[in-house]
């Protein structure tokens, strides 16, 4: 169990390590002078030189390299060139809408998702299961604008209950924080949600399949009881697995919702850094992103072994 | 894994048949009419369009739907109803060419990481660490480097899908070769290009068309969040994400320009992810329960 946990600790160096790396090798091998590229269409020659200096592009491939890693391992993640102040600082400054928005979302996802995927499948092939399914084929298709628009217009300016679009830190009003947070997650959700009820069904109906589950039918079990305490928990594991690995899609999201409710989160911190070519705050943002992504997946792993007796290694 | 003696051959891919699809699965048939008509509005846009998609008109901005503008004009006047159209070339073009390239790219990678114990290794490393890259980030961080053009789109959303058939194919690969058919095959002397081509590449085709499908689908969705986010298709192309991101400017005026090509990129969407589901049902009932 102590060299399980050891070793899957250790796996987490790789994937980072390649994720240095394609971050890494991404704007040096991008076709043309990168310096020229980061510094824009009206740059002078001083202003290349200016960068190129700045961000080591004048010196040999592998000493770039290891300088900067060893500059990440010490927690620096770079300077903006724009803005000329540590890309961390930056990240940290905008993390607070964005975790608000992706723990909402997941938690409104969750909680809807997995009665639902359970109806589905509990009634499978019934209309209740094809109407789940057509349903959530459909959410999982629309574009997070158009439901966005969508919202804005019916709630936002028709019936004037919700504001439009921003963000109010939780620390400065609780319930404006709320108020703000409702609309966009109603948004994400309803994508993050569809998603979550398809495996849901999934991995139900296979347990559903099993032996035990037509055992505890016989032993005249309440039928929510089976569903529950024997088939979910049986199915949790993919499931909480889908969820781990959905957290890379739904950041993906959380980027264009925070752009449709100018939200001023990591998404639009990405978006001004792209407007602008500032190529170590992108840099900076996909190495966080990448990072959270591989430890929340970690803990869901070490979680389930800790959960689970049959997961031994 | 150990060879079994009584390892039974994988059941041979049954043929495709339309008449089936259609009675068995009419959702997915219903998903196929929709994309048909999409397809044949993009294919004959010049045609099918009313106005000129980027003739700006100025006395005619804005104007609600109706009348000699089906759709209503955006801004500068110009008739929404032909750029939707126009724009679907867009959308199409791009959602086939990242289901293509990904596909092409992946199936040659998940052979290799399939038959390769070194090769794998590396890999799949790489393919761990582009997967903990959400897709949109680092298609936008790839966007950031080159001056944006619609090839440089497609390049940009293929990157982050191939991982997903990569291993979908080493899986197959992996499962495949330990059959006991292939065995035989290479104990008779088979070489190893024809044994992946006869034997090993057959197996992957039904799930990688069932992939393809909804790899186009999302290729579609994350071109508009590209263009929506001003990082995608140069702005002066009307792709739906284009106009969508133009008509947020003025969605109290005129909401219609966020409507129809929302709509319509919706539909095209759906219409794909629904031939897809169809089509994993007819293909593949091995992989239908998993999603």
């Amino acid at each position: 169990m102590g060299s399980y946990i050891l070793l899957r600790v250790l796996a987490t160096i790789p994937v980072m390590a390649v994720v240095a790396v394609i971050v890494f090798l991404m704007l040096r091998l991008s076709p043309g002078d990168p310096a020229a590229i980061l510094a824009g269409d009206q740059a002078t020659a001083e202003d290349i030189a200016l960068i190129r200096e700045r961000l080591g592009l004048d010196q040999p491939l592998l000493q770039q390299f290891v300088l900067w890693v060893g500059q990440l391992l010490r927690g620096d993640l770079g300077s903006s060139i724009y803005l000329n102040r540590p890309v961390l600082g930056l990240i940290l400054e905008r993390v607070e809408p964005t975790l608000a928005l992706s723990v909402s979302t997941m938690a409104f996802a969750v909680l809807l998702a997995v009665p639902l995927g359970v109806l589905a499948a509990w009634r499978a092939g019934s209309w209740v299961d094809q109407a789940i399914m057509a349903l959530s084929v459909l959410a999982f298709s629309l574009p997070v604008f158009l439901i966005g628009y969508g919202l804005v217009i019916g709630f936002a300016l028709q019936l004037d209950l919700l504001p439009v679009q921003g963000f109010v830190s939780l620390s400065e009003d609780p319930l404006a924080f709320a108020r703000h947070l409702v609309l966009p997650t109603l948004t994400l959700g309803l994508v993050y949600m569809a998603l979550l009820a398809r495996i849901t069904r999934a991995t139900m109906l296979e347990v559903l399949n099993e032996d035990f589950i037509r055992t505890a039918r016989a032993k005249g079990l309440a039928e929510p009881r089976v569903l529950i305490l024997h088939a979910l928990k049986n199915a949790s594991v993919p499931i909480v697995t889908t969820i781990g690995v959905g957290i890379a899609m739904l950041i993906g999201g959380v980027v264009v919702t925070e752009s449709v409710f100018a939200i001023p989160g990591i998404g639009r911190l990405t978006i001004e850094a792209v407007l602008q070519r500032d190529y170590p705050i992108i840099q900076g943002v996909i190495l966080t992103v990448a990072g959270v992504y591989v430890l929340v997946n970690l803990a869901i792993d070490l979680t389930y072994s800790a959960l689970d007796p049959r997961i031994r290694y | 894994m150990s060879v079994s003696l009584n390892a039974s051959a994988p059941a041979a891919p049954r043929r495709f048949r339309p008449a089936r699809l259609l009675r068995r699965h009419p959702g997915a048939a219903l998903g196929g009419l929709v994309l048909l008509l999409l397809v044949l509005s993009a294919l004959g846009a010049p045609w099918i369009a009313t106005h000129d998609p980027i003739e700006m008109n100025v006395i005619d901005r804005m104007l609600p739907p109706g009348g000699d503008y089906l759709f209503g004009t955006d801004a500068y006047g110009r008739d929404l109803f032909s750029r939707v159209v126009h724009g679907g070339r867009v959308s199409l073009l791009i959602g086939l060419a990242v289901a293509l390239a990904s596909t092409v790219l992946g199936l040659a990678l998940g052979v290799i990481a399939g038959y390769f114990r070194l090769a794998d290794a590396i890999i799949m490393r790489v393919m761990d660490g582009l997967m903990a890259i959400p897709g949109i980030l680092l298609a936008i961080a790839l966007m950031s480097l080159t001056r944006a053009s619609l090839w440089v789109v497609v390049v940009a959303i293929t990157i982050p899908e191939i991982p997903r058939v990569v291993r979908l194919v080493r899986a197959v690969v992996l499962s495949v070769r330990e059959q006991t058919y292939i065995q035989a095959a290479a104990a008779i002397g088979t070489r190893f290009p024809r044994l992946m081509r006869r034997h090993i590449l057959p197996n992957t085709f039904a799930p990688l068309i069932v992939q393809a499908t909804y790899i186009c689908a999302s290729a579609v969705l994350t071109e508009s969040y590209l263009s929506f986010l001003g990082v995608g298709t140069p702005p002066e192309i009307p792709s739906w994400g284009n106009i969508i991101a133009e008509g947020r400017l003025y969605v109290q005026l005129a909401f219609w320009n966020i409507l129809f090509p929302g709509i319509a990129l919706a539909l095209m969407v759906f219409s794909i992810n629904v031939l897809g589901d169809g089509l994993r049902d007819a293909l593949d009932p091995r992989l239908a329960r998993r999603l």
